[in-house]
């Protein structure tokens, strides 16, 4: 039942998208420059999930997510040049190079921070749901996590506080399929891991297909809906892929090739252009791509252009008060 | 002789403790199929089966909770944590059941459990990923916690602590993993799990250290001896219990002591290793015991590592501080 998509709308998901896709095409690249150590987790294929259910939140709404969560904190507006200059670690990051790739924060943009301990940000925001409750602000908390994450405590405590005290939160699961070299289906005894545990706290379980932006929107319609009414939190269960590995270290090569094959043709990025190409004149969808490419070539370059942090504010902040 | 790195040494440590013994079992996210994040585990589950091998869910209090219960049926769980960062929904279980229960019990039921930490930096990663979080754990009666530095070490210490009817946490330093390569003499004795050990003599100044750290000293010894000065390096080897028996002795030839590690130096294992230094060696001491460590604030990102790391320089720069006493 979509609600009818006009293509003002498929023109800024197809912009968001191409956005989000670049932005970790240029990340992949300045790891394997050498220009960033370590490693990074990537959301392409899953880029649907974070713009879908932006498009169903109010502004100041919250959302929560994880270290694969570039996708989440651009989608609600944080600065690309931010991103970059944080993944870069330079001073002009969201967390002035203190957090990282798995770690962007945007409190100004309701972006609660992403999260590398699985399951942590679960009950951290029910909370931020909680003091919507408690201030009766109509606001609402999403929370972005794997599949695997279903099989940390952390998650059944969150969900059951959220139940229990009819809290505005919103899961939303990213299946993916995999809790990194793990197929779900082997650590986790449900089909649906996230939505079949639904019924065990007495809310609404709801699976959708993760790769559609408009099937997510209605979702969490649904979901803030129910939530600003008071009558507690859903799960949304998007069931969608990771194109490339677990990490930038993962070749991903334990996945049957049919499977990669079969979600490869079921793109986001591209499902959401041929939509856009179908009921806009000629010429937009590249039009948006090429914008969307150069607003970040801009913001790379404006990154790359920022002064690395200087090594005296390594103890920065340890404290509100320093000692 | 096999030339082998510290991940083969643990691998091979793992592959022999679970042929000698039916009742080891490997347990951990990934260690089955993939062999672990750090390969740790490579080919044991093909070898030993998926009974013994076991790819567990993404669920850390899961992991170390069933390892209490299959400990008391008599089984020898070793429990591979991912990252050092990551143990910590697992801490509960840790410290109020594995360290507690045969104290508990009257020493009826035993926790032959080892917990296998990968720890420590330098390799790139950020917070979660980098800790050193043995003090916690040390800090904690009824766990024992070691830690190995080398490949050699790595094979027989699991294999002794996997033997041993104490729960032991066992730190590995995770950047030393596919680092160097050591001659693996099966025929030669290993050392008692829980001793220290002199890896390089000297009589100016004595460095302590353990894990990551006893490379960065071992090379802080070797360029302070083009200066003429001549540095001993212990390798403590076990944290809790410490055994500082050739500490002492090492002190009272030195009367200068250095302790090292990349753990916050705020309450380290420093701070409880100068106090009994100090305790034990007060007339021989010539200088206060220093520490050098990490920073005091949260794991740094990735650009500034090398900085908060405790390198040669910070090391030897303590070491004339020492020396100018
Ligand atoms: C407490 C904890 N244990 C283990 C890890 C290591 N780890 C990082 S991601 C991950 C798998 C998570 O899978 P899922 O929730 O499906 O998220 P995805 O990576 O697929 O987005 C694991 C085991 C961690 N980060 N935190
Ligand atoms: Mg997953």
């Amino acid at each position: 039942m979509n609600a009818a998509v006009s293509t003002d709308e498929l023109t800024d998901w197809l912009r968001m998208m191409t956005l989000i896709r670049g932005f970790e095409e240029r990340v992949k690249n300045l790891f394997s420059q050498g220009l960033v150590r370590g490693t990074t987790h990537l959301a392409t294929g899953q880029e649907a999930v974070a713009v879908g259910a932006s498009a169903a939140l109010q502004p100041d709404d919250w959302v929560l997510g994880t270290y694969r969560g570039h996708h989440h904190a651009l989608a609600r507006g944080m600065s690309p040049a931010s991103a970059f200059a944080e993944i870069l670690g330079r001073s002009t990051g969201v967390c002035r190079g203190k957090g990282g790739s798995m770690h962007l924060t945007d409190v100004s943009h309701g972006v609660m921070g992403s999260y590398a301990i699985v399951g942590a940000h679960l009950p951290i925001a029910v909370g931020c749901a909680w003091s919507s409750k408690i201030q009766d602000l109509g606001r609402v908390a999403v929370c972005f996590f794997g599949d695997g994450t279903t099989t940390i405590g952390a998650f059944h405590e969150a969900v059951n506080l959220a139940a229990v005290w009819k809290l505005p939160a919103i899961f939303v699961c990213e299946n993916n399929r995999y809790s990194e070299y793990t197929p779900i289906d082997q650590v986790s005894p449900v089909a649906h891991a996230a939505a079949d545990r639904a019924a065990g706290y007495g809310i609404p379980g709801v699976v959708i297909d993760g790769n559609d932006v408009a099937a997510i929107r209605d979702a969490v319609d649904v979901a803030a809906d129910r939530a600003r009414r008071g009558a507690g939190p859903t799960i949304v269960e998007a069931e969608t892929y990771r194109h490339g590995g677990h990490s930038r270290a993962d070749p991903a090569t334990y996945r049957p090739e049919q499977e990669v094959e079969h979600w490869l043709q079921r793109d986001p990025v591209a499902a959401v252009r041929r939509q856009l190409e179908a009921t806009a004149e000629p010429g937009r969808a590249e039009q948006v791509e090429t914008e969307a490419s150069d607003q970040l070539d801009r913001a790379l370059e404006e990154a790359l252009a920022a002064p690395e942090p200087d090594l005296s504010t390594l103890t920065d902040d340890v404290y509100a008060r320093a000692l | 002789m096999a030339q082998i790195t510290l991940a083969k040494g643990l691998n091979q440590g793992l592959r022999a403790a679970l042929e000698a013994d039916p009742k080891v079992i490997v347990m951990g996210e990934d260690v089955g199929k993939l062999g672990g994040v750090f390969r740790i585990t490579d080919g044991l589950q093909k070898d030993f089966g998926e009974d013994r091998v076991i790819d567990t869910p993404l669920a850390e209090s899961g992991i170390l909770g069933t390892a209490v219960g299959l400990a008391m049926r008599g089984y020898r769980p070793v429990c591979e944590i991912q990252f050092d960062g990551f143990v910590y929904p697992a801490y509960d279980q840790i410290v109020s059941q594995v360290a507690k229960i045969h104290f508990r019990s009257q020493g009826k039921i035993r926790m032959p459990i080892v917990i296998r930490i990968p720890f420590g930096g330098g390799i790139g990663a950020v917070e979660h990923h980098s800790e050193s979080p043995e003090a916690q754990f040390a800090h904690t009666a009824g766990l024992k916690v070691v830690a190995c530095s080398n490949p050699v070490d790595g094979f027989h210490m699991i294999q002794q602590a996997i033997a041993s009817d104490d729960p032991i946490v066992f730190f590995e330093p995770k950047r030393q993993y596919h680092a160097d390569k050591a001659e693996l003499d099966e025929s030669v004795q290993p050392a008692a799990l829980f001793s220290s050990r002199v890896v390089r003599e000297g009589s100016d100044a004595t460095l302590l250290a353990y894990g990551p750290m006893v490379k960065t000293c071992v090379q802080a010894a070797q360029a302070a001896a083009d200066e003429g000065q001549s540095l001993e390096v212990i390798d403590l080897r076990t944290l809790s219990p410490l055994d500082l028996v050739p500490v002492v002795e090492s002190v009272r030839k030195t009367g200068r002591v250095i302790v090292t590690h990349e753990a916050t130096v705020n309450l380290g294992l420093g701070s409880e290793i100068a106090a009994r230094i100090s305790e034990q060696c007060f007339y021989s001491l010539e200088a206060p015991v220093l520490r050098v460590g990490g920073f005091d604030t949260p794991y740094p990102p990735s650009r500034i590592e090398d900085d908060y790391l405790p390198d040669l320089d910070r090391v030897l720069d303590a070491v004339d501080r020492a020396l100018a006493y």
